[in-house]
């Protein structure tokens, strides 16, 4: 069996970008102190949204600025159970992410069977989405460890009392962060329906959401991280699809579960090096996933 | 404006209020999402909520009522368990689908023998399996300190796979004309779980679904266990001092949701299922979830809640073929009802004033 590393690491290019996007939009939701569970959901939506609207303008452009206008409206869904009414977050997302499941399999019938619009060629022969995805590492990794707004959010995510205190817009800080973390959610999904699959059907994005939030915790919040994460599960993915397709005497079901099973053995490895190695890496934010109210 | 003022303990009267304010929203949203899309929302509402009760086919779907509670309301009495102690167990799905495997398996062993003994051991491999699956993120949890959240939810993705490839390869029915899928459990007496008063709906795993409820009640208010959960939900800190061992409560509430959930899905794969089949989950582990918020981690919401939430797919079916409503509008519904409920909570925990 052969195989050439330079098409498989193109492939594998391909295979991480939609859990790259999702998963940095959920480490600056993260940063900021807030646990959403729903990024399955909003990437569902996503890729619903990004799938239409492609189709019907005929631009995948268009197609992945509608995902991510439609990612940011339903976790401003999240953002306002969890900001405003202080609901428990892991709870709230869970509901996110069902609610969004429902809901695109309820709007998503009538795209059944319909075709994508192709993308546009970028440099190297890779799509401009697979390059904005690898921009944006060091972009946000600038902006979290550079910048004075960076800093704000983080001190929101790692004491939101004492930011509060400061007098920084907590909560303010956490809904923009929310709804960036949606965006790039969308447009992960749309990733798959609009440049990988090439059409829409139910439940398309089989765990891709919790695979990237399983991501951020193997990154330890480190937009770099993110990166080597979303590469890892691309590599294995891509690994899997062309055992499946050499005939390998493995039946298909098992080996389709290879990104899963790689997920619980990464997740392991780093919660076992946070628990037990003696650099320790770093900790999750401190105020990850408690909801902030002010007594005043 | 307003300011909340944090509750020193949530009223009653709010919290048996908030999940009925929460359906009475999620139908009036629904209503308005009915008639956005051209559907009369009163006759959606009356055939998804009131037409399997009392409607003219009630004779048929009232049944059904027991045959999808059952199971729900199984899964949730383990899941309100974790819930309680801050333990996350969302991964029911799969628990679920290991349940029915391991408990099919037993009875496609047994094959053709007629020994009164084969559904007993179904029903302990049932709960074993779903036990052990379980158990895999409660002890990736306590080992390594992995999220027990996202460890049981990729476990649901692993365990669709197996039931695929169950279907497809070993348990496939020889005499299946090489249709994947198992045998036909409801055609082996010696492993089938029949209804047991006609047209009632009633299989063992409603008779199991009401020993959990009065289990879970015992455990949690009237066992130092259940004292021990509460406190370790509400104050983990103060739960340590008080003796509490986090990691066996881990241990205990995944083990336990783990094997409930796989009971469910025995019953489930021994009767109204019938078989294994790559299909075999069906959503009821996720369902339940919705279950155990709505009816507030106690056994007796989780039982109304159960019920209600098997009317919904009762009447979501018959919505379906009578007025052609989409078949996820279920979905849609179950999940607006948990983002009302969520959100009407806060009445339970704060109280509102007007700002000075």
């Amino acid at each position: 069996m052969m195989i050439d590393p330079l098409s498989v690491f193109i492939l594998l290019l391909g295979a991480a970008t939609p859990i790259l996007f999702a998963a940095l939009g959920e480490l600056v939701a993260e940063r900021a102190g807030v646990l959403n569970l729903g990024v399955e959901g909003m990437m569902i939506t996503g890729a619903l949204a990004g799938f239409a609207a492609a189709h019907a303008s005929g631009s995948p452009a268009l197609g992945f600025l509608a995902a991510a206008i439609a990612g940011a409206a339903l976790s401003m869904t999240f953002a306002a159970l969890t900001q405003f009414l202080l609901s428990n977050q892991v709870a709230t997302g869970l509901a996110l992410t069902l609610f969004g499941l429902g809901l695109t399999a309820m709007f998503g019938k009538p795209y059944e069977g319909m075709k994508a619009p192709a993308m546009m060629p970028g440099p190297l022969g890779l799509n401009w989405m697979i390059w904005l995805g690898i921009a944006l590492v060091p972009l946000l990794w600038w902006f979290l460890a550079r910048t004075r707004p960076g800093l704000i959010l983080r001190a929101v995510g790692e004491n939101h009392d004492a930011a509060h205190g400061l007098g920084y817009p907590v909560r303010r800080v956490r809904i923009l962060a929310i709804g960036f973390g949606g965006a790039l959610a969308g447009m992960g999904g749309a990733y798959i329906s609009i440049a990988t699959v090439l059409q829409w059907t139910e439940g398309m994005t089989a765990g891709a959401g919790w695979i990237a939030l399983a991501i951020v915790v193997f990154a330890q919040w480190n937009p770099w991280g993110v990166l080597a994460g979303a590469w890892l599960f691309g590599g294995v993915t891509v690994l899997q699809l062309r055992l499946q397709a050499a005939g390998v005497a493995v039946p298909v079901q098992l080996l389709s579960m290879a990104p899963y099973l790689a997920t619980i053995i990464v997740l392991v490895l780093i919660s076992a090096r946070q628990k037990f190695g003696r650099s320790g890496g770093a900790a999750a934010p401190a105020s990850l996933g408690r909801p902030f109210h002010a007594l005043k | 404006m307003f300011r909340l003022e944090p509750r020193a303990s949530a009223p009653l009267a709010w919290q048996v209020a908030t999940p009925i304010l929460a359906v009475l929203a999620t139908m009036i949203v629904g209503g308005g999402l009915f008639a956005a899309m051209g559907f009369d929302p009163l006759a959606a509402i009356r055939t998804i909520f009131w037409d399997p009760l009392f409607g003219p086919a009630s004779g048929y779907s009232r049944p059904q009522l027991l045959v999808k509670a059952g199971p729900l309301i199984l899964i949730a009495c383990g899941l309100a368990l974790g819930f309680r102690a801050g333990i996350w167990n969302i991964g029911a799905e799969g628990q679920y689908i290991i349940g029915a495997i391991c408990g099919a398996a037993v009875a496609l062993a047994a094959y053709p023998l007629d020994a009164f003994w084969i559904f007993p051991a179904m029903i302990l491999a049932g709960a074993a399996g779903g036990w052990a699956w379980g158990m895999v993120p409660a002890v990736l949890r306590n080992w390594f300190g992995a999220s027990e959240i996202l460890v049981s939810l990729m476990l649901v993705y692993v365990a669709q796979r197996i039931a695929a490839w169950m279907a497809f390869g070993p348990m496939k029915n020889p005499e299946g004309f090489n249709f994947p899928g198992s045998r036909n459990l409801q055609q082996y007496d010696a492993a089938a779980n029949p209804e047991l008063i006609a047209n009632s709906g009633l299989h063992w795993g409603g008779v199991a679904a009401v020993l959990a409820l009065a289990a879970t009640w015992f455990v949690m208010s009237r066992h130092v266990l259940g004292f021990h959960i509460r406190t370790a939900g509400a104050a983990p800190r103060a739960a340590r001092f008080a003796g509490v061992r986090p990691e066996r409560l881990v241990a205990l509430c995944l083990g336990v949701s783990g094997a409930l959930a796989g009971l469910a899905g025995l019953f489930e794969v021994a009767g109204p299922a019938g078989q294994i089949t790559e299909s075999f989950g069906s959503g009821y582990g996720f369902t339940a979830i919705i279950v155990a918020f709505l009816g507030r981690l106690h056994p007796l919401g989780i039982l109304l809640a159960g019920l209600l939430m098997a009317l919904t797919y009762i009447g979501g079916e018959l919505a379906q073929m009578m007025l052609n409503l989409p078949a996820a509008t279920v979905q849609v519904f179950q999940g607006m009802l948990l983002f009302f409920l969520l959100g009407f909570d806060i009445l339970t925990r704060y109280r509102i004033r007007r700002r000075a």
